[in-house]
């Protein structure tokens, strides 16, 4: 369980248009079990490290390496649910399986079963116009789920959702974190929320030249847990580096 | 169903209001019959001449349907291969735009002696009128996929046979049907004017109509065309209804 799951090596990123580098330096282990939130401003680089995970975005200089096995593995979560409003609920959360030439009648119904679990069970066959923000959401997950992955990136999936909703998802991932054995990325700009679904928490700067590695000891995490002491000593921390942070730029 | 009603309902009266005014016009003898005749006069004419009206209309359908088809079918699979093969668009696109830029009048009498008189020479003017719009719209329409969608499909690595398939072509579906509307009315014209040249249809009952002196009956022929084109047109979004179901293909999400 020790081993390394994903080594970042001294990666730059920078784009055509920008005159500085938008991920700059940075080097980082993900262990196996671990999951980790990226937190910090807006412009921080956190989407774009993200992308570069993912592979989305090829890196400037630097390298990425991710335990081969794991590689075929890995789901992506776009900051908006991205589903192709011509396909059922179903549909798009069998899309992965068509275009991967994955599908069966078998999968179709683990898929049916995803989303009774995901609470979708009764809008497997709506469109997604008729569906709420927050089940397009859950549709977008259980599409990132289909595939068994062993490691899911998150882009703020859920900024755009009202906070019992963004509440609920949360204690969903947890749980799916222990029923799939699965880690994931999270990438927020809420503080609470970093912590809250990080075992550690990246933050990052607009410069990208800061970063810092907090480890986060807080136990199993219960919406209750973000009363605790312990909870709110780290949210006050955070913050006090993040104020740090902004003062430097 | 109401509101459809409350929708249409100010065209239709518009469309009842210019009619009485044309029948007054007429009736009054402000303007002489032989010039403009009369609402009446021409759906008397049309009742009256209806077995040469009834099979010039189904000659000239049957051209439409044929040149419609053809260019739909080679129209659509053309963009398809354009947009999968950069290269060739780049090639031949620039040479397709002839078909745009060229006056049908000016090469109907080239197709006349190419394909000989009657239909064959109709079917192939219709089929040049109507090819360019929906090769056009094809293309653009599969240019213009929501690049969010495309990379949400990039991540699963299908070939790109599967994402024209699953991706490309029904976002273009919009694109494609308002193409294949515009090609509609354009392959009413090209068909008439093929058969102003090489004879048969309604075109050619319009022109010897005019050659007679009959307005009545060119104005008989000229409403059988419009209406041949309207009832294309509401054929094809009928059959699209049915084809695509409730499948919200045309609403951009």
């Amino acid at each position: 369980m020790t081993a390394i799951f994903i080594e970042i090596k001294n990666l730059h990123k920078r784009f055509a248009i920008q005159p500085r580098d938008v991920i700059n330096d940075l080097s980082l282990t993900l262990p196996h079990g671990e999951s980790l939130s990226l937190l910090g401003p807006s412009g921080c680089g956190k989407t774009t490290l993200l992308r570069l995970i993912m592979g989305l975005e090829q890196p400037s200089a630097g390298s990425i390496e991710i335990e081969p096995t794991i590689a075929p593995h890995m789901s992506y979560v776009f900051q908006e649910p991205r589903l192709v409003p011509w396909r059922t609920t179903l549909e798009n959360v069998l899309l992965p399986l068509e275009l991967l030439k994955r599908d069966s009648a078998e999968r179709c119904q683990h898929a049916r079963e995803l989303l009774q679990r995901l609470g979708l069970g009764a809008h497997s066959d709506r469109f997604p116009a008729e569906l709420s923000g927050g089940m397009q959401m859950r549709a977008a997950l259980a599409r990132a789920l289909i595939t068994d992955p062993k490691l899911i990136l998150l882009d703020e999936p859920f900024a755009a959702l009202d906070e019992r909703t963004r509440f609920r998802l949360q204690d969903l991932l947890h749980e799916l974190k222990t029923t799939y054995a699965l880690q994931y990325i999270f990438v927020t700009h809420s503080i609470a929320e970093a912590i809250y679904l990080g075992d550690r928490v990246l933050l990052l700067d607009q410069y990208g030249r800061q970063k810092l590695l907090t480890p986060v000891e807080i136990g199993p995490r219960s919406q209750d847990t973000k009363l605790s002491g312990p909870f709110n000593a780290m949210v006050k921390m955070l913050t006090q580096q993040f104020a740090d942070i902004e003062q430097a730029a | 169903m109401k509101n459809i009603l409350v929708e249409k309902l100010p065209a239709w009266i518009f469309f009842f209001l210019i009619i009485a005014i044309w029948q007054t016009i007429v009736a009054q003898q402000w303007v002489p019959s032989y010039l403009l005749p009369s609402p009446r006069e021409i759906i008397q004419t049309t009742i009256d001449n209806w077995t040469d009206i009834g099979s010039a209309l189904l000659s000239t359908l049957l051209s439409i349907v044929w040149g419609l088809g053809l260019s739909f079918s080679i129209g659509v699979v053309l963009a398809i291969t354009f947009f999968a093969v950069p290269l060739l668009r780049k090639a031949v696109l620039p040479f397709c735009i002839f078909f745009q830029t060229v006056p049908i009048i000016a090469i109907a009498p080239l197709l006349v002696i190419w394909f000989g008189f009657g239909q064959p020479t109709v079917k192939a003017s219709a089929f040049i009128v109507s090819l360019f719009p929906i090769l056009a719209n094809t293309l653009t329409g599969l240019q213009q996929t929501d690049p969010q969608l495309k990379e949400l499909f990039s991540l699963y690595k299908p070939n790109v046979l599967t994402t024209i398939f699953k991706l490309q072509i029904p976002s273009a579906l919009p694109y494609i049907l308002a193409g294949l509307r515009i090609a509609v009315g354009l392959s009413v014209i090209g068909a008439i004017v093929g058969e102003f040249i090489a004879g048969g249809g309604l075109g050619s009952l319009i022109d010897s109509a005019r050659t007679q002196q009959r307005v009545d009956l060119v104005f008989s022929g000229v409403m059988m065309s419009s209406v041949l084109a309207l009832a294309l047109i509401f054929l094809i979004d009928l059959v699209t209804k049915l084809l695509l179901g409730k499948r919200p293909y045309l609403r951009k999400a």
